[in-house]
């Protein structure tokens, strides 16, 4: 069997486990949702008002809600990569794992399953948000190729995030560990442009909320799904999420190689 | 048991630390295909590392070890395609059903469907647990846990297998229940490497074994073998007062006295004959005796005496050499 073939059909294999454990366990993923859909309850019903009064003379609570949900998209991405640590950090405590490093099999499978498995679980808590998005005012004016293109935005920075969260997971000598690790992440979009425009924070503040990653990726998704002005953000966030997935992937190729005494 | 006499695992001079901690000191391994080997010997005498260094989960610092020709750090693959490891923690997914667990496995030795589903469906008939395999493995009991637990290891058909203490924390009946598996496997032609801090396991099961203490080989052998490399059995007489003592003593000149405990040792095969004649010698000079016991050679004191504890048998209760946690 050749390598690729032989990474895929092992990858595929662990992504089927990663599956099984998902649906076996499907308090995870609800919690996982419940986190950005409470935010953003939170942003539009009580602090929308007065938020979207500052984005122009004509803002208001229901401007407010399309403003908001592409950050709030990213904390839904956020919040799955944090279970994507924690599960990582469980596994790698199963005597499972051991015995997969004694099997003639593509030796980084256990991690793409991971990776494969939040992707197909982010991508579906996505769906869900979105949903309760559009019922609490989010108005896209998005055609479908336009659709196309922010989920693949959304693929795309999940892929990388959750490559990040493998090597968070990996790099954790407990679970407690890998359960903190990402939370710094959750912040990010609100140190971006996801809450509230960048020019109404402090030169400090909006440099670095100017330069993160995060920022490029949600003007692109306001951009493909509200019409705003993308520019540059486009380009930018391809290349954030690209120089995000391949470090990661080999930290974390590395991390799962080391020696390990027990 | 051996119908070829081809190595299936030589290793030389293999060498582990953990910073300053020396785990491995040099060890040399040869390992018969089709044959049983246990290394026996306490906690931290080096064992588990040695198994993990053999199965290629972790590199050994210094020495070479080859699976069937193969060399472990520079073909670890050909090495994995023809061993199967069973460690001392339970390498099954807990999440999973008995049945699921044994498809991943199916999957990752790259069965096709077919083979694999009656693969499966014989490991669970072989190992008993038909009637769990839809069960999540969290609700197994720790007898039906290693069980599985061999059974994946099984799926993919190794030549070599590597068992780590497989019957630690097992009760009697699921102790036995895996000596069984293990001599079938053995029947079949699979080489075998088991780990154990029993000696009454690798008395029953192995065809040699190593001692291992402090990250050395200090002795290997059959068990016959071994057992020889220590003075013989003997009778211990027990009397209820001094005056006994002296006057078996006297029958007997080649006993050992113990005045202090009131004991007498007299050197004995431990077989029925020979006890009779004690017992008729004991009637004939009229000596009453309170307690006789008997006492064969066993692994036991083969590991005490090359180890330098004599002593620490005597102070330790029974029990503590029976399997129990």
């Amino acid at each position: 069997m050749s390598t690729l073939s032989l990474a895929v059909r092992d990858s595929s294999t662990m992504l089927r486990r990663n599956l099984l454990h998902m649906r076996r366990y499907p308090s995870m993923t609800f919690l996982l949702i419940g986190i950005p859909i409470i935010i953003l309850l939170l942003f539009v019903y009580v602090f929308g008002g007065t938020l979207g009064a500052g984005l122009g003379p004509s803002g208001d609570r229901s401007q407010y809600a399309n403003y908001v949900t592409p950050g709030i998209l990213l904390i839904t991405v956020v919040s799955a990569a944090q279970g994507t640590a924690i599960s990582v950090a469980m596994d790698m405590t199963e005597g499972i794992i051991a015995r997969f490093r004694t099997m003639s099999i593509f030796r980084p499978s256990v991690l793409t399953g991971h990776v494969l498995g939040s992707l197909v679980q982010t991508m579906l808590s996505l769906v869900a948000v979105t949903v309760v998005a559009l019922l609490v005012g989010f108005r896209p004016t998005a055609n479908a190729v336009e659709w196309l293109a922010a989920v693949g935005v959304l693929a795309m920075i999940t892929f990388a995030l959750t490559w990040l969260s493998v090597a968070l997971g990996l790099v954790s000598d407990s679970v407690e560990t890998a359960s903190n690790l990402p939370m710094p992440l959750i912040l990010l979009p609100f140190l971006g442009s996801g809450f509230v425009p960048t020019d109404s924070m402090p030169a400090a503040v909006r440099w670095f909320a100017d330069y993160q990653p995060f920022t490029p990726v949600m003007e692109t998704l306001r951009g493909l799904l509200l019409g705003t002005g993308i520019g540059a953000n486009g380009i930018i966030a391809v290349v954030w999420c690209a120089v995000i997935s391949v470090g990661c992937f080999f930290w974390a190729k590395a991390l799962y190689n080391r020696n390990r005494t027990a | 048991m051996t119908s070829s006499m081809n190595p299936a695992i030589v290793a030389t001079d293999l060498r582990k630390s953990y910073g300053d901690k020396v785990v491995l000191d040099g060890i040399d391994l040869m390992i018969t295909e089709g044959t049983i080997f246990a290394l026996l010997g306490p906690n931290g005498a080096g064992k588990t590392t040695t198994v993990q260094i053999l199965s290629t989960l972790i590199n050994a610092d210094g020495g070479n070890a080859r699976v069937f020709g193969h060399d472990l750090t520079r073909e670890p693959d050909a090495v994995r395609a023809l061993i199967g490891v069973t460690g001392q923690f339970s390498a099954v997914d807990n999440l999973l059903t008995g049945r699921e667990n044994l498809t991943l496995m199916a999957d990752l030795c790259h069965l096709d469907r077919a083979a694999g589903r009656q693969r499966i469906a014989d490991l669970l008939d072989q190992f008993d647990l038909t009637e769990a395999a839809g069960k999540p493995v969290s609700t197994y009991s720790g007898g039906m846990r290693r069980r599985l637990d061999l059974a994946m290891t099984l799926v993919g058909e190794p030549r070599v297998i590597f068992l780590d203490e497989p019957t630690t924390g097992l009760d009697p009946r699921s102790r036995r229940a895996m000596w069984h598996i293990i001599r079938a496997l053995a029947a079949e032609g699979v080489t075998i490497l088991l780990t154990t801090q029993y000696l009454e396991e690798a008395d029953q099961l192995a065809d040699r074994v190593a001692f291992l203490d402090h990250g050395r080989l200090i002795a290997e052998g059959t068990p016959r073998e071994l057992k020889r490399l220590i003075p013989g059995g003997h009778v211990v007489l027990q009397f209820a007062d001094q005056e006994g003592l002296d006057s078996a003593a006297r029958t007997f000149a080649a006993g050992t006295r113990d005045d202090a405990a009131l004991t007498l040792q007299v050197p004995s095969d431990g077989g029925v004959g020979s006890l009779r004649s004690l017992l008729d010698q004991l009637d004939h000079a009229s000596i009453s005796v309170a307690g006789l016991s008997v006492h064969t050679p066993d692994l036991d004191d083969v590991f005490l005496t090359l180890t330098g504890q004599p002593d620490a048998r005597a102070s330790r209760p029974d029990h503590e050499r029976a399997p129990a946690r």
